[in-house]
């Protein structure tokens, strides 16, 4: 219950949100964070109920037919995850307060936060994989309407769907994954998996399983090439870029890995394909953030870089590196979810988020600037604050790499050392140096802005003095989920002087180096023009661009508009289905007992044909009507001779009023004439000769198969002691199958409606009463 | 007797009826159109609650026994269908009311939708083959003359592609009842069921189920026969549409998943992989069709072709999941579909078009039509948690677990495409601002003129109106969330009919009363 609970009750509030738009933002802002907040606290409580593999599950049923359950499990990694989306939540609300204090539309604003973060909260307590991935989509929902938030930018707009797109292929790859997982290992349930992993790992369906996962994992967590959403989802407002595109949405994907981990981990796969994308992923965000002039495209980057480290530390599978990862993660949520308030702060306060145009802030907003050096410091990994314990440990378990960690090394350093400069340009260089421009603007923000950067950023300080704090109560749980096994974690501030300690030290050298040298750094970035297309991103554009118009271009082909092209597809399509069925049928029970045609009907027949020629080649629409009643009356004639009296009747009353009725509207019709070339008649009498012999062919079968004795001699025999009617064909239509003949009077009956409604309804004729 | 079986379409032609009695008074008809329809709900539901509990039930119309009168039969498969008409129905019914102008109800308007009904309904329930035919003609006519209620100009270019069209489905129709007549001498389902299990030679019919499956494609608008559909479907009211989107095509589908699944079921090796392919082409056609449009009406038409296909791909499936899944799916985006048509038969109300590069700023303007619209399309796109997600999700597992992978590769890229182009419609129309400026709140139509005499002049809508609007929205928007949170019970029903059409024994059995 404590996990439905909560997920409940923020979801109902997020449905009532929209109300508080009466409510002043801050007050709103304050209120709402309650809501997560006793769920924090709640959950601190509940820590000792994970320690050492300690779990709770909770089940209730859903959906059963489908193998969706509405069960979560409740353990070391979920509350390691839990917490930092109600614990960041909550301040990140009580800041949306203070940054839409005045904005129109912030009611809708708490409803898509609040959304998130019950989805995200299912996300990351969901045992049941179908229900994770419901929960999953969710997120991805509130993330289009948060980035599209201000919706009167195309910009916004674009972003958003962009992010949608991407996400949303990478969940219909998930999806596809986890049901190939269902199929391989026999459940939905992580908690039952865990149980026949083996049996996973070695069936057929592994692989293309793990690499669907992947695919959702990687959109989801922005890994390189699907990296490109997560920089453009900064055209929404600070608080979803602090919350969602930071610390909770984007770690998702790294939840989902570490969760997997001992269900699909420990293969080669496995561990080649997430170093491997997590590694290219480190690397190349860090040098896409290093020419960035914008306060958050730059910390944008630097999250990819980041997130691309978590993926390689899962990918290591050592019990080391899973505890570098578990720690990084709080690590990076703590700094990064600061650093974009503090962006968000500067921008709201000062109007500018140029590094170049942007210093000497701390003497007017010294709270925001503490905030921020604290989460730099972090962010550069510099003791005694938490940043500096993470990177020791990411450093130690790269060196004890089952391979290729010199290579792992160099990249880590170089993505660190540029990450150190990010952290300085970002939570440094704005505060520092003259004055800024325009003083009488930039001031300190209301406590609502400065409190939650603060705190997080007083988070990584103190848990870096006291890592203890944190170590066995919330990491060791966490790393035990990762890797299904007890792992001993004892945080140390200080392992005394050893390689890693000098790799830490050689990456501060380094970038602080980069620091100094950035201004060369944008300009070579400036010159380095690469082009648009071969970017993932300008590809996406291109396709996304592209897309309506090859679509238009295809479908214009495809819907002419124009009748005659409908029909001749229709008809062929048709001749060759029916053509095919009666070529590949053995034998042909044809029947071909022409013998007792009579004299009169091959006349008939001969009339007929004769006739029909005559309608295609008349040169006036009088010679064609006639012709088509001859062919009328030729049928007629024919029940006569086959003994149907009343069809016989029934058809010359039919033909001769529908040739009186042609001969009255014939003189409103435009002139006749033939309007195609004669390779277009040659090919519709193609398709006409063809059509016709399929339907004689199955008509000469059909008398030639007889499966069973019709019901027709029912009819005949219990006409008159049953129905008490001489005439069959009546009692067939008036009592056998009277609903058929009900069915046709309404037919007449609507024909009759339309033809009143046309005459009377119609362009100038009295319609507006 | 078992008069349930029969009210479903009793019910709507006394609605015909009165309504038509009472032209006169369009305030008469709009009160029993609307009763009229909650009746026909009352009853479906009542019919399905008894089909739930009590097994297939069957009405020898006339007393004749079957085969040699009409039989009418209720499984769980007609039951469900019938309840989708009752729910579309009332929907549409009451939004009528509202939209549709007085001239139109004036002229009949009611009475064929009533019979529109009724022909949907006589085609989920009879048993019998050339009845069906009767139930598609009536369907026709009545669409048909619904399609050029009004007399403009471009209603006539579009009804005669679509009269033109389905008169040829009709004639393959009418060809393949007579052909399986000639050889089978029975008409009735579950005697053609059960003379076909009990002949030695049964791929004898193959070459006739051809014609019926060209025949129910056009009607069903798959590919490549669907070219009628986007012609014809953007160009009479939105509440036509609407009705139209819900009801007509998924007859279509009914009629392909009931024939071939208890009839024509022995050429599975051709048949299943022509299904698929077909499914396929269609999704495919069908989504790039709307992602080129640039306006409501055409661009939803495309996605009823498109979303036809995966009906279509659980019949090429044909596991008890998959035709489960084709059933959910069915009813699912008939309720998804008919709700977005009246949500932009509001949009055309509000501001006299539909156009998407003209539109904008409907999210500020009426939050409340945003909100169902956002609903119905993430539902339309496959989105969890609502209907629309639980029936992909059916099929789609059910195609990778017979490792139909491809249809399943083809399913979800579909998907994607149709989340890009609802995401289409909420960017331009909900989210930009309108182009050029803001609008009034209730631009008017331009007053009618000799010229253009159709266009009403539209009194500034009343809180009743509004309501009249609204209240079907909510309805069906409802009911897809609900049928999405509340799946299980849905799928349940949709498992069973599928099973029912699986093994067809207990079918034939309640039909003919024999044990074959």
């Amino acid at each position: 219950m404590e996990s439905l609970l909560p997920i409940l009750l923020i979801l109902i509030a997020a449905a009532f949100a929209p109300l508080l738009q009466r409510v002043p933002g801050r007050v709103a802002g304050w209120g709402l964070a309650l809501l997560p907040g006793a769920f924090f606290i709640h959950f601190l409580t509940l820590l000792p109920a994970v320690q050492n593999g300690g779990e709770r599950l909770f089940t209730l049923p859903w959906i059963p037919t489908l193998g969706i359950s509405l069960s979560f499990r409740f353990e070391g990694l979920s509350l390691l995850f839990a917490l930092l989306v109600l614990g960041v939540g909550a301040l990140v609300l009580v800041y949306a307060g203070g940054y839409l204090a005045g904005h129109a539309r912030r009611g809708r604003f708490f409803s898509f936060m609040l959304l998130f973060m019950a989805s995200m909260l299912g996300v990351v307590l969901a045992d049941n994989l179908l229900l994770l991935f419901v929960f999953w989509e969710m997120t991805s929902i509130a993330s289009y309407l948060l980035i599209g938030f201000y919706t009167d930018k195309e910009k916004s707009r674009r972003s958003a769907l962009q992010a949608l797109l991407v996400t949303g292929f990478g969940g219909l790859a998930l999806l596809a994954g986890i049901i190939l997982t269902g199929v391989a290992g026999g459940s939905y349930d992580i908690a039952a998996l865990l149980s026949s992993e083996e049996a996973l790992r070695t069936h057929g369906l592994y692989l293309p399983a793990l690499l669907l996962i992947l695919l959702g994992a990687f959109t989801k967590s922005a890994q390189v090439p699907f990296h490109f959403w997560l920089p453009g989802a900064m055209a929404a407002p600070a608080p979803v870029s602090a919350y969602l595109h930071s610390a909770t949405m984007v770690k998702a994907g790294v939840y989902l890995l570490a969760r997997l981990n001992p269900v699909f981990g420990g293969t080669e796969e496995w561990h080649y394909l997430l170093t491997l994308a997590g590694g290219a992923t480190m690397v190349i965000g860090a040098f896409l953030a290093a020419p960035q002039t914008d306060l958050k495209r730059l910390l944008a980057y630097s999250t990819v870089s980041a997130l691309g480290m978590l993926v390689m530390l899962i990918g290591l599978s050592t019990d080391l590196a899973a505890k570098a990862a578990m720690v990084f993660l709080v690590v990076h949520s703590l700094y990064k979810g600061a650093l974009f308030m503090v962006a968000g702060v500067i921008d709201h306060q000062a109007g500018s988020r140029d590094v170049r145009e942007l210093h000497g802030l701390a003497r007017v907003m010294p709270f925001t600037a503490a905030a921020a050096f604290l989460a730099a410091l972090s962010m550069t990994g510099f003791p005694p604050l938490l940043g500096f314990i993470g990177k020791e440990l990411m450093y130690e378990a790269k060196m004890q790499a089952p391979s290729a960690s010199v290579f792992l090394l160099v990249a880590g350093v170089l993505a660190n050392a540029v990450n150190i400069a990010v952290a300085l340009i970002v939570g440094m260089r704005p505060f520092v140096g003259r004055k800024p421009v325009r003083p009488g603007r930039a001031h300190e923000g209301p406590v609502s802005l400065w409190l939650g950067p603060l705190l997080l950023g007083l988070g990584g300080l103190v848990f870096g003095l006291f890592p203890s704090l944190i170590g066995r109560t919330l990491i060791e749980p966490a790393v035990q989920s990762v890797r299904a096994e007890h792992v001993d974690v004892a945080l140390k501030l200080w392992h005394g002087i050893n390689p890693v300690l000098m790799l830490s030290l050689l990456t501060i050298v380094v970038g602080v180096l980069m620091f100094l040298l950035r201004l060369r750094a944008r300009r070579v970035a400036a010159e380095l023009r690469v082009p648009e297309l071969l970017l993932p991103g300008g590809l996406y554009r291109r396709v996304v661009d592209a897309l309506p118009g090859a679509a238009g271009r295809m479908v214009r082909h495809v819907q002419s508009g124009y009748l005659r092209a409908y029909l001749f597809t229709i008809l062929v399509v048709f001749i060759l289905l029916a053509g095919y069925t009666f070529l590949k049928l053995p034998g042909w029970p044809i029947d071909t007992g022409f013998g007792d045609v009579s004299f009169y009907s091959v006349g008939l027949v001969v009339l007929m044909i004769a006739a029909t020629i005559m309608v295609l080649v008349a040169r006036t629409r009088l010679v064609a009507i006639a012709a088509l009643g001859v062919i009328g009356f030729g049928i007629a004639a024919i029940y006569v001779i086959y003994s149907a009296p009343d069809l016989a009747i029934t058809q010359i009353l039919v033909e001769t009023l529908t040739v009186l009725i042609f001969l009255f509207v014939i003189r409103h019709l435009p002139r006749f004439g033939v309007r195609s070339s004669v390779p277009t008649q040659l090919r519709d009498a193609v398709v006409a000769v063809f059509s016709g012999i399929v339907v004689t062919l199955y008509s000469l079968k059909a008398s030639g198969v007889q499966l069973d004795t019709a019901i027709s001699t029912f009819f005949a025999e219990n006409s008159l002691p049953a129905a008490f009617g001489r005439n069959v064909v009546n009692v067939i239509l008036v009592d056998f199958r009277a609903m058929d003949t009900l069915g046709e009077v309404t037919v007449l009956a609507v024909a009759a409606i339309g033809v009143y409604a046309m005459m009377k309804l119609r362009r100038g004729n009295g319609r507006v009463s | 007797m078992n008069v349930l079986v029969v009210l479903p379409i009793l019910i709507p032609l006394v609605s015909a009826v009165a309504t038509l009695l009472l032209r006169s008074s369009v305030r008469a008809q709009n009160v029993i159109g609307m009763t009229g329809s909650a009746l026909l709900l009352a009853a479906s539901i009542w019919l399905l609650t008894a089909v739930h509990d009590g097994g297939i039930l069957v009405q020898q119309l006339g007393g004749w026994k079957a085969p040699f009168g009409i039989s009418f039969v209720a499984d769980t498969f007609s039951a469900l269908m019938v309840l989708l008409t009752g729910v579309t129905g009332l929907a549409i019914a009451i939004y009528s009311a509202a939209a549709v102008d007085e001239p139109r109800r004036r002229f009949g308007y009611f009475p064929l939708l009533h019979i529109l009904l009724m022909g949907v309904n006589g085609a989920f329930l009879t048993g019998d083959m050339f009845n069906l035919y009767v139930w598609f003609e009536v369907m026709l006519i009545a669409s048909f003359v619904l399609l050029v209620l009004g007399g403009e100009r471009v209603q006539f270019a579009g009804a005669v592609k679509y009269v033109t069209v389905n008169l040829l489905a009709s004639m393959l129709f009418l060809i393949g009842a007579g052909v399986l007549y000639g050889k089978t001498g029975t008409l009735n389902f579950a005697d053609l069921a059960f003379k076909l299990s009990q002949t030695a030679n049964p791929e004898l019919v193959n070459t006739s189920a051809m014609l019926f499956l060209v025949a129910f494609g056009i009607k069903a608008a798959i590919f490549p026969f669907f070219f009628w559909l986007p012609d014809s479907y953007p160009v009479p009211p939105a509440a036509i549409t609407a009705l139209f989107a819900g009801l007509l095509t998924k007859v279509g589908v009914y009629a392909l998943l009931r024939t071939f699944s208890i009839i024509f079921v022995h050429d599975t090796g051709f048949t299943q992989p022509l299904f698929l392919v077909l499914a396929g082409v269609t999704m495919v056609v069908g989504v790039l069709g709307a992602v080129a449009q640039s306006e409501m009406k055409r661009l939803l038409s495309f996605h009823i072709v498109s979303q036809i296909g995966y009906a279509l791909m659980g019949l090429g499936i044909f596991t008890q999941l998959a035709l489960s899944g084709a059933i959910y799916f069915t009813l699912h985006v008939a309720i998804a579909k008919a709700a977005l048509f009246l949500v932009v038969g509001y949009v055309a109300r509000k501001r006299g078009h539909t156009a998407l590069k003209q539109l904008g700023g409907l999210l500020r303007e009426s939050p409340v039509l945003a909100v169902l619209f956002l609903l119905a399309a993430l539902s339309l796109a496959g989105l969890p948690p609502f209907s629309g997600f639980f029936a992909k999700f059916t099929l789609v597992r059910a195609g990778l677990e017979s490792a139909d992978y491809v249809i399943v590769a083809v399913a979800l890229a579909v998907s994607m495409l149709t989340l890009f182009s609802m995401t289409k419609i909420w960017g331009e129309a909900f989210w930009k601002e309108t182009p050029g400026g803001v609008p009034s709140a209730d631009i008017l139509p331009p007053a009618p003129t000799v010229e253009n005499p159709l266009v009403t002049v539209y009194p500034t809508l009343t809180k009743a109106s509004m309501a009249l609007y609204f209240i079907p929205m909510f309805l069906l928007v409802a009911v897809t969330v609900i049928m999405g949170l509340a799946a299980e019970p849905i799928l349940q029903m949709t498992g069973q009919a599928a099973d029912q059409l699986l093994n067809p024994t207990l079918y034939i059995e309640s039909v003919l009363g024999v044990q074959p």
